[in-house]
């Protein structure tokens, strides 16, 4: 296919981005079908910068976070496109070389901190064991590793909590946890999956805090995946939102926020609850369900839910919206096939004075 | 503690089963003791068996009695001459006269051996196919090992155990002269020859479930998101497979072993009973055919003894492997 690209963006190796995903495409073969959960995603990550992915659930946040990790069973997945992290390419990489970067150069953070840690090693082994796999040093200077970036991250009194198991930690408190592993071994790309979904509403400022500090001092990357566009908002320096597995609009959070051109992140911003007016007053969802991953909607996928849409025979039903630039050299860019317009219109007349 | 109150409610239990049983049937303690007495019963025998048994005493002396003699010891009238059982004294054998606890330690080494020879091959065995059909899912390895191990689960051991003895001792000959039991301290090799064929057959039984088990608790656990999160460290897979998923999944596997090796110490009954095995399994079967009540107590003591034990020992390991038990 012919994404276009920023005209920055072009083939040349030495203008990559530090992160750069082109036309990445991760689908599973099952009994039902071909589940086409990332379907030609396109994007770019600077170090020492945030990109806050949104979408519905089931719009394959997690399956892209994943599949940059080389998480994906190469048996019961198919990936293709590029991933260039730092100049290396991943997908076509040996599954060990990528091994290698994980944990290192790459990092996750996941929804859920205490699923996510074996319940049956302690805090303290759980790191020790990422920061040793990929530095060769002793327990001890491990263990004072660990206890380190206990302390780090805000736990109180790290030299005794770290020999406690996870089920001994409140929920903040594994989360912070989760997230001092993760930072062990000072990676350069960040993957945050939800980190705060399962956490009260305190803790969640705390947690955000707590990674925005930490970005400055290793000025790592990082991707932060999210419902809620109030985390993105002010966590993130671009936004990417993603339907059906595709990326159908990027930009700044300015850009996203202010001039928001695609009829799915009007939606979103629709849906975002806000404190100064009523809750049921403005709370506007999306209407309709998630596309089939596996039978997706003909051009546009957001085509049946799409109030917008032109229609039958249109190029909204039968011709797949490419994402591209909303105007020259600019990084805003949106797939949807009305003119730029008649995006503005909608906006500025139907969409903006309603929210 | 508790194992204590088990250990009385079990023996009162099968002191009450026994006696009350022939009594809701119609038979008086006069046939009861005509049963003991042999060939003849002349109303002298009888009276004289009743006499040296108490058969005619409430239940609750007989039991009294019974208990007495666990812990002091005691006497019993033997004919003309008097015997005395020394503490822990399980008493006679109301058939043979013999000592119970005697027999039962006689007995005891068969039943250890057959049950720690085949609980080791069964658990290496079940184990390891266990993990390796979660690893190869849906290969032909994989679908071949569980249809083997539905049979294995399915078919009862007296039917393998036959069909085994049929093949290996009858048409190959492998053990010229029959599968006998014979001494660990005598000769070990000869002692594990002739167990091979009972181990291997019980062992099949219990490799199959934990065959299965492991495979089903193999492929939950690699499902979990710390099995995710292993991986993303950059650890190797044998890693992830080797500590973090074997960790969790063989917790569950110990503790059904335990109980497993436990009532198996009790007793291998039918095992026993195909490859004619002397141990406790037949000891309890022929027992209780012949209504022996105090081998049939022993027995039962002791095998409850032994869960007890296992059940015990089952909780400390797993408080070991399992930090959020030990911590409440
Ligand atoms: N291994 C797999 N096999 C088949 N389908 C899969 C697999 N992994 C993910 N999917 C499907 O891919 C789609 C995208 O899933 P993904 O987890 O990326 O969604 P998400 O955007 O992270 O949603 P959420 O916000 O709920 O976390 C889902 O429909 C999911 O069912
Ligand atoms: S392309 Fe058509 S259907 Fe898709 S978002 Fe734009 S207007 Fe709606
Ligand atoms: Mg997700």
């Amino acid at each position: 296919m012919s994404t276009v690209y920023e005209p920055s963006a072009a083939p040349a190796a030495t203008a990559r981005a530090f992160l750069e995903v082109r036309d990445l495409r991760i689908h599973f073969p099952t009994d039902d079908g071909l589940v086409r959960s990332v379907d030609g995603l396109d994007f770019t990550l600077e170090r020492g910068q945030t990109l806050g992915i949104v979408g519905e659930s089931g719009s394959g946040k997690s399956v892209t976070s994943l599949g940059i990790l080389g998480l994906h069973h190469r048996k019961n997945s198919r990936m293709s496109g590029e991933i260039w992290l730092d100049g290396r390419e991943l997908v076509g990489a040996d599954p060990d070389d990528v091994r290698r970067l994980r944990g290192r150069a790459m990092a996750m953070i996941f929804q859920d901190p205490l699923s996510s840690m074996h319940p049956f090693y302690t805090i303290g082994a759980q790191i020790i064991e990422a920061y040793r796999i990929h530095n060769a040093v002793s327990k001890r200077v491990a263990r004072k590793h660990a206890i380190d970036m206990l302390g780090r991250v805000g736990i109180p009194t790290p030299d005794k909590r770290v020999d406690d198991y996870p089920h001994q930690f409140s929920g903040g408190m594994r989360q912070r946890a989760m997230i001092a592993m993760a930072l062990s071994c000072d990676p350069e790309l960040l993957i945050a999956d939800e980190p705060t979904t399962a956490l009260d509403v305190t803790v969640q400022a705390q947690i955000l805090d707590l990674l925005r500090d930490l970005q400055q001092e290793f000025n790592s990357a990082i991707i932060m995946i999210t419902h809620d566009l109030g985390v993105v908002a002010e966590l993130s320096d671009r936004i990417m939102v993603m339907y059906g597995g595709r990326s159908i609009e990027q930009g700044t959070v300015e850009e996203l926020f202010h001039s928001p051109q695609h009829p799915y992140t009007w939606g979103l911003l629709g849906s975002m609850p806000r404190l100064d007016r009523d809750r049921t007053d403005r709370l506007m969802p999306v209407k309709g369900s998630p596309p089939s991953l596996i039978n997706l909607p003909s051009g546009c996928a957001f085509h049946p839910r799409c109030p917008h849409a032109q229609g039958p025979g249109s190029p909204c039903t039968t011709v797949r919206p490419e994402l591209v630039a909303t105007a020259a050299h600019s990084g805003h860019r949106v797939a949807c096939h009305l003119s730029p317009e008649q995006r503005l219109d909608i906006w500025e007349n139907q969409i903006r004075p309603n929210l | 503690m508790g194992a204590v109150v088990m250990l009385v409610i079990v023996s009162m239990v099968t002191f009450g089963i026994f006696f009350q049983l022939p009594k809701l049937a119609g038979q008086t303690t006069d046939q009861l003791a005509a049963s003991y007495v042999g060939k003849a019963p002349t109303a002298e025998a009888i009276a004289d068996v009743k006499e040296r048994l108490g058969l005619d005493d409430p239940l609750a002396v007989q039991y009294g009695r019974f208990v007495k003699g666990v812990f002091t010891g005691q006497d019993f009238s033997n004919g003309p001459s008097v015997e005395h059982c020394a503490a822990p004294c399980l008493g006679y054998s109301f058939r043979t006269n013999e000592p119970v606890l005697p027999t039962l330690l006689d007995r005891a080494p068969v039943t250890l051996s057959l049950a720690v020879g085949a609980s080791l091959i069964w658990l290496v065995a079940g184990v390891s196919i266990g993990i390796l059909s979660a690893l190869r899912r849906g290969t032909v390895f994989d679908r071949m090992a569980m249809a083997t191990a539905l049979a294995g689960v399915s078919l009862p051991v007296y039917f393998t155990g036959l069909v085994s003895m049929a093949v290996f001792v009858y048409t190959f000959r492998l053990w010229p002269n029959g599968v006998a039991y014979s001494d660990f301290t005598e000769n070990p090799g000869l002692w594990a020859w002739n167990l091979v064929l009972p181990w291997v057959t019980l062992a099949f039984l219990y490799a199959a479930t934990y065959a299965r088990l492991t495979r089903s608790q193999m492929l939950e656990t690699l499902g979990e998101d710390y099995i995710r999160t292993a991986r993303a460290k950059g650890l190797p897979e044998r890693t992830v497979i080797g500590k973090h998923a074997l960790r969790a999944s063989l917790t569950p596997i110990v503790t059904i072993f335990g109980l497993d090796l436990g009532l198996l110490l009790g007793g291998a009954v039918l095992t026993e009973q195909t490859f004619s095995l002397p141990g406790l399994g037949s000891l309890s079967i022929h027992s209780i055919l012949s209504g022996d009540l105090p081998m049939v107590m022993g027995v039962v003591l002791l095998a409850t003894v032994f869960i007890v034990f296992a059940s015990l020992i089952v909780d400390i390991l797993y408080a070991v492997v399992d930090p959020r038990v030990r911590l409440g």
